[in-house]
């Protein structure tokens, strides 16, 4: 970066700035964390305390980790969101792959529909859903709420990719038509590596709904085989008495799948950035 | 090697009609270009032969054979484009063989093809290189490459030095044309820039809106226009269009190409002020603005002084002018 463009109260402004967000956005995060090594005595005495030699306790964790079936709720989310997120990606770059590739009768239409999704929130069609479900014998499965939240991402997905897939070269797709590649390999050889950076952002703006929600797994799929980390959490949210050693510690390492999943997409995105910058 | 048919191609978006009716033959060998103003249905023409857009209605023949429904692959058929279209995750190995692969052909042979293609354009140097790694003109030697692999019945260029710059647009033009004479090839050459289209065809193909305007060789065009738009578009500086009438000729418009225009500063037919001089050493511009004709172009060889604000003269040449009716056709006779 040339000098006569930076001047140092700029960048210390903007980094103030900056520094104050992450603060803010951090703080929740933070107080979850080191209360979440806290004996219960100290979390309400002093909750934005750190843990000290006196308060440091690690029952919450004891608990969370004796209770046997948290490793399986861990996994259940993971499955989820991981599979999920696969079929939002793939059916979703191939719709937008489909709507902004090919001239077709109701193109517009099929674009438009396909975006409605984005407006209209998921939750309102839950009893259908639900009945959905039953008819199907798909209640307590996991497969259920994988059906659900790949339909609740591909709105957005399809949104935010067809647009992408538009910028693609299409010289670059009728030099392989020439060259006699299929239009599936056009499309996972070609366009696929190329939409890679909006890719990744789909991915990151579908993860975090997914991992996080309470209300699909609650209704599908409460069952104890199929239970999901932020519906197992809740266990230990009594009507009378709360354990919140348990809860803040299993929220704590709710975040460490999420966390992975995430610099593993965004460094993704930072490579696809470059990548095109450089050319 | 083959020859290319279209009869009576048309091609419509919806309601639009951008090719209205195209009639050409090209025989097997020629080096044929289209030329037209942006918009004029030249690179969608040159699509349809590739077969990456349908016919709506005539036909497309390749060596006599009826391809309207063939698949592009299959149409034996290469094609240059302007933006190269390199494969970006590929060598310029692979790039180039990519086709042939496709095509089921032999590793060895695919391997043989390569090495030939990349000794006549230089590329052995950079054949284990991305794209990403190679300048401009160097991508396109790889797309014209890649396209030498497959020994195509026809070579399709969809104006394939546009992104060059000037230097290298000369070398490259000089390149294809060698290539041409080397490979005895059909060659079907689009581009809007009529210096390329006058140095490399045997034969022009004239578009303007969708319709053939005229076809013929280079200097048939030149010497012999058919109507103002293809004597507009061909020549540079533009020919100079004349009000007949005004000059005592038949029809509407009198047309002069600008080297055969005599200026001087004593006498002649059409009185002027020079509004502009463009001195390129080799050859001067005056622009001359008249009260009859508006602006004209006066091109004369080596270096003359005339200064704006001067008061000319302007005569055309004797059997130098053309002569167009109402409707831009040209007058014979």
């Amino acid at each position: 970066m040339a000098k006569a463009r930076q001047s140092l109260p700029r960048t210390a402004a903007a980094h103030a700035i900056l520094i104050a967000y992450t603060v803010i956005a951090l703080f929740p995060v933070f107080v979850v964390l080191i209360n979440s090594l806290k004996s219960r005595r100290a979390i309400f005495a002093h909750p934005l305390a750190l843990p000290g030699p006196g308060t440091f306790d690690l029952i919450g964790f004891q608990t969370v980790l004796n209770q046997g079936d948290f490793l399986l709720y861990f996994w259940n989310s993971l499955v989820v969101t991981v599979v999920s997120l696969a079929f939002v990606l793939l059916f979703g770059a191939m719709a937008a792959f489909a709507l902004s590739e090919y001239r077709f009768r109701g193109n517009m239409l099929m674009g438009l529909y396909l975006a409605l999704g984005i407006m209209i929130p998921i939750r309102l069609g839950t009893v259908a859903i639900l009945q959905m479900m039953v008819a199907a014998h798909l209640v307590n499965t996991l497969l259920a709420l994988i059906l659900v939240y790949t339909a609740q991402g591909l709105p957005l997905a399809v949104f935010i990719l067809s647009e992408f897939m538009k910028t693609v070269s299409a010289d670059l797709k009728n030099a392989g038509r020439i060259d006699g590649l299929s239009e599936y390999r056009i499309f996972f050889r070609l366009v696929l590596p190329l939409v890679r950076p909006a890719m990744a952002t789909v991915a990151v703006f579908s993860m975090i709904p997914i991992w996080n929600d309470l209300w699909f797994p609650l209704i599908l799929a409460p069952a104890e085989a199929t239970k999901t980390i932020t519906l197992g959490a809740q266990v230990f949210l009594g009507q009378f008495v709360t354990n919140w050693n348990a809860v803040l510690a299993s929220l704590s390492l709710a975040i460490l799948p999420v966390l992975v999943l995430y610099v593993l997409f965004s460094r993704q995105l930072i490579r696809g950035i470059t990548a095109g910058a450089v050319k | 090697m083959g020859a290319l048919t279209l009869s009576a191609v048309t091609k419509s978006f919806g309601s639009v009609d951008v090719i209205k009716g195209v009639d050409l033959e090209v025989q097997d060998g020629e080096f044929c270009v289209f030329v037209g103003p942006s918009g004029c249905g030249k690179s969608t023409l040159l699509r349809m032969i590739a077969g990456l857009e349908d016919v709506t209605a005539g036909d497309v023949r390749i060596d006599g054979v009826r391809v309207n429904l063939t698949p592009p692959a299959q149409r034996e058929i290469a094609m240059v484009f302007q933006s190269y279209a390199l494969y970006p995750h590929l060598s310029v190995r692979d790039n180039m063989g990519l086709a042939l692969k496709q095509a089921g052909v032999a590793r060895a042979e695919v391997g043989a093809a390569v090495a030939r293609a990349s000794a006549m354009l230089s590329l052995d140097p950079l054949l284990e290189r991305r794209p990403a790694e190679l300048s401009g003109g160097q991508r396109q030697r790889v797309a014209i490459g890649r396209a030498i692999v497959r020994r195509p019945k026809l070579f399709l260029f969809d104006e394939p030095l546009s992104n060059l710059d000037a230097a290298l647009r000369v070398h490259t033009r000089i390149e294809i044309a060698r290539l041409h004479r080397e490979l005895n090839a059909t060659m079907i050459y689009v581009t809007h820039d009529q210096v390329e289209a006058m140095t490399l065809a045997d034969r022009i193909v004239v578009l303007n809106a969708g319709r053939i305007a005229q076809v013929g060789a280079p200097m048939e065009l030149y010497n012999d226009p058919a109507n103002t738009f293809v004597a507009g578009f061909i020549g540079s500086p533009q020919m100079n269009f004349l009000k007949a009438g005004a000059l005592g000729q038949r029809g509407e418009t009198l047309g002069i190409r600008p080297e055969h225009l005599q200026i001087s500063r004593e006498a002649g037919q059409i009185g002027g002020t020079i509004s502009h001089v463009e001195h390129l050493g080799g050859e001067t511009n005056v622009y001359v603005h008249t009260e009859v004709h508006g602006l004209l172009t006066v091109r004369l060889l080596g270096e003359h002084r005339f200064a704006v604000a001067e008061t000319v003269w302007l005569t055309p040449e004797a059997g130098r002018s053309f002569l167009f009716d109402a409707a831009g056709v040209r007058i014979r006779g």
